[in-house]
């Protein structure tokens, strides 16, 4: 099985966090895993994403361009790789911040208003995990257990309060 | 061994250290910076120095006062950076010096761009600066391979006494795979001729690479390439996949070898016979082992992320016995699977 996952946004909502857990909860299950950033003018409030890849077998090119799985962030994002899903791809969308939809009826998109789920459960600046959450829910690619060892791993040890607040960010994108 | 997840330019300057570096002089650009941030946190608590110097050409010239006293020492640029330090890189070899210099390519010419590019493999392989001289150039295709090719590096430069070459390129710095550090020996080797003090014991040791006497100069460029000739026949390396019985031998290096390593995979499931010859050293060009790869091919296809530098050493390999075409995508573009596999189709899959 190979998961291929872009993650888009923003700088500074979180979506080479977000990849950088999906790689790790990789890393911990065995699996063959790769992480590649845009990297460049992007900046805080500029575009960021990132290619992510979770395998069974190695990994070729760690650059996606048609992924099977897509976090999109912000309009812009969305925008720009929509049309890149293959058919029967899930896309994950933050629809407190994404004020488009798509017509293509070949994929399954989620709209989830993460960033207001967010600030409803007092889990400011936690919409990349919520939505992760969901992600994890819909595609079957980890189970809760999995994706926390993975949070525990991306979480630097001088932030480690702050990874209850992350699990309960996945448990409620889990269950919207 | 534990698997952990790390940058690409953050295990190859983790494992210098581990591998006995002790200097790193180094200038920040993009897509290498990882490699200077990481050894400007760890270098000093390892016992080691790190020097963020004024100017490339200021990091390349202590890396050869760093060399002279024998102690491990590298430094790291992408490719703007590494044609400013390429007259040090002369002084370096002339003076016959250990020395590791990691290049993490990005799109030229000029400031050019700065996304992934293998379009420095002319200058690594064939001109890094003036004079006769060459230098050791490796080409890791993994994060893991960023660990091991460069503590091989560190081993053979102080064996031959001469400056050995990361060719790495942007998508290997910046990306993150898993990779396990094996036992690492923190070596530096026997150094009779280092200029470390002689404390009276011993005549005293020079570091020169300036011979007025032609005569003189032309023997210490004749015994060089003694050396050089030895290199050639132990040290080049490659990984061939599935050539045994290819009619198509793909011929990719570092980042662009994965693609293609994907590619292969992808015809050889449409029943195409394809192969994939991937050189780990780009100098010493590994000749003998392509001539093996190729003996049953009647094509060989040269991906790269360049115009095609590598061609030509590809040619030279196989004495021009076999049509060597081409497929590329230069100035920071990454070749897509599907194009390479459209050339793969259309050069071995038309009988």
């Amino acid at each position: 099985m190979t998961y291929e996952i872009v993650l888009a946004g923003f700088g500074g909502q979180g979506v080479l966090f977000a990849g950088k857990v999906i790689a790790y909860a990789g890393l911990v299950d065995g699996k063959e895993v790769s992480w590649l950033p845009s990297y460049g003018p992007e900046m805080r409030g500029g575009t960021a994403n990132c290619s992510v890849c979770v395998s069974d077998e190695p990994i070729g090119s760690p650059l996606i361009l048609e992924p099977a799985i897509l976090m999109a962030l912000n309009t812009p994002s969305f925008e720009k790789f929509i049309d890149t899903v293959p058919a029967g791809g899930k896309v994950f969308v933050d629809s407190s911040m994404v004020d488009v939809t798509t017509d293509r009826t070949d994929i399954d998109v989620f709209y989830v208003p993460a960033t207001e789920l967010a600030s409803q459960n007092g889990m400011n600046g936690m919409a990349n995990i919520i939505l992760l959450g969901k992600m994890m829910k819909e595609t079957g690619m980890f189970d809760l257990p999995q994706i926390e060892a993975g949070l525990k791993k991306t979480i630097p040890p001088r932030k480690a309060n702050l990874l209850d607040a992350n699990i309960n960010a996945i448990k409620l994108g889990m269950s919207n | 061994m534990e698997r952990s997840l790390m940058k690409g330019n953050e295990a190859l300057a983790e494992a210098a250290m581990r591998a006995g570096c002790k200097c790193f002089f180094g200038y920040p650009i993009t897509p290498q910076t990882e490699i200077s941030a990481y050894l400007a946190k760890k270098m000093a608590a390892n016992g080691g120095l790190f020097l963020q110097a004024e100017s490339e050409v200021a990091a390349i010239n202590m890396v050869l006062g760093a060399a002279s006293t024998g102690v491990r020492v590298m430094t790291s640029s992408s490719s703007p950076g590494i044609s400013l330090k390429s007259e040090g890189i002369s002084y370096i070899a002339g003076s016959d010096l250990p020395c590791v210099i990691i290049n993490v390519q990005r799109g030229g010419p000029g400031l050019g761009g700065i996304q992934p590019s293998q379009a420095d493999y002319w200058q690594a392989t064939k001109g890094l600066g003036h004079g006769d001289f060459h230098v050791l150039v490796y080409a890791p295709a993994s994060v893991q391979e960023m660990v091991d090719v460069v503590v091989k590096a560190f081993d053979k430069a102080d064996e031959y006494r001469m400056p050995a070459m990361i060719l790495a390129d942007g998508i290997l710095g910046q990306m993150m795979e898993p990779v396990t550090f094996p036992e690492i020996e923190a070596k530096n080797g026997d150094k009779p001729w280092a200029a470390d003090g002689h404390k009276n014991k011993r005549e005293h040791n020079i570091i020169n690479s300036l011979y007025l006497q032609p005569d003189v100069l032309e023997k210490s460029v004749v015994d060089r390439y003694e050396k050089y000739k030895k290199i050639e026949e132990t040290e080049a390396d490659a990984e061939s996949y599935l050539c045994e019985d290819a009619e198509i031998v793909v011929c990719a290096f570092g980042a662009t070898a994965r693609v293609a390593k994907s590619t292969v995979n992808q015809a050889r499931e449409k029943g195409i016979k394809a192969g994939l010859f991937r050189p780990k050293t780009v100098w010493p060009f590994p000749a003998k082992q392509l001539q093996e790869a190729s003996k049953n091919a009647k094509t060989l296809l040269s991906v790269e992320m360049s115009m095609g530098q590598m061609i030509d050493d590809i040619k030279l390999a196989i004495n021009c016995s076999k049509p060597v075409e081409f497929f590329g995508r230069t100035g920071g573009v990454i070749p897509k699977p599907t194009e390479i596999l459209d050339e793969i189709v259309r050069l071995g899959g038309a009988k």
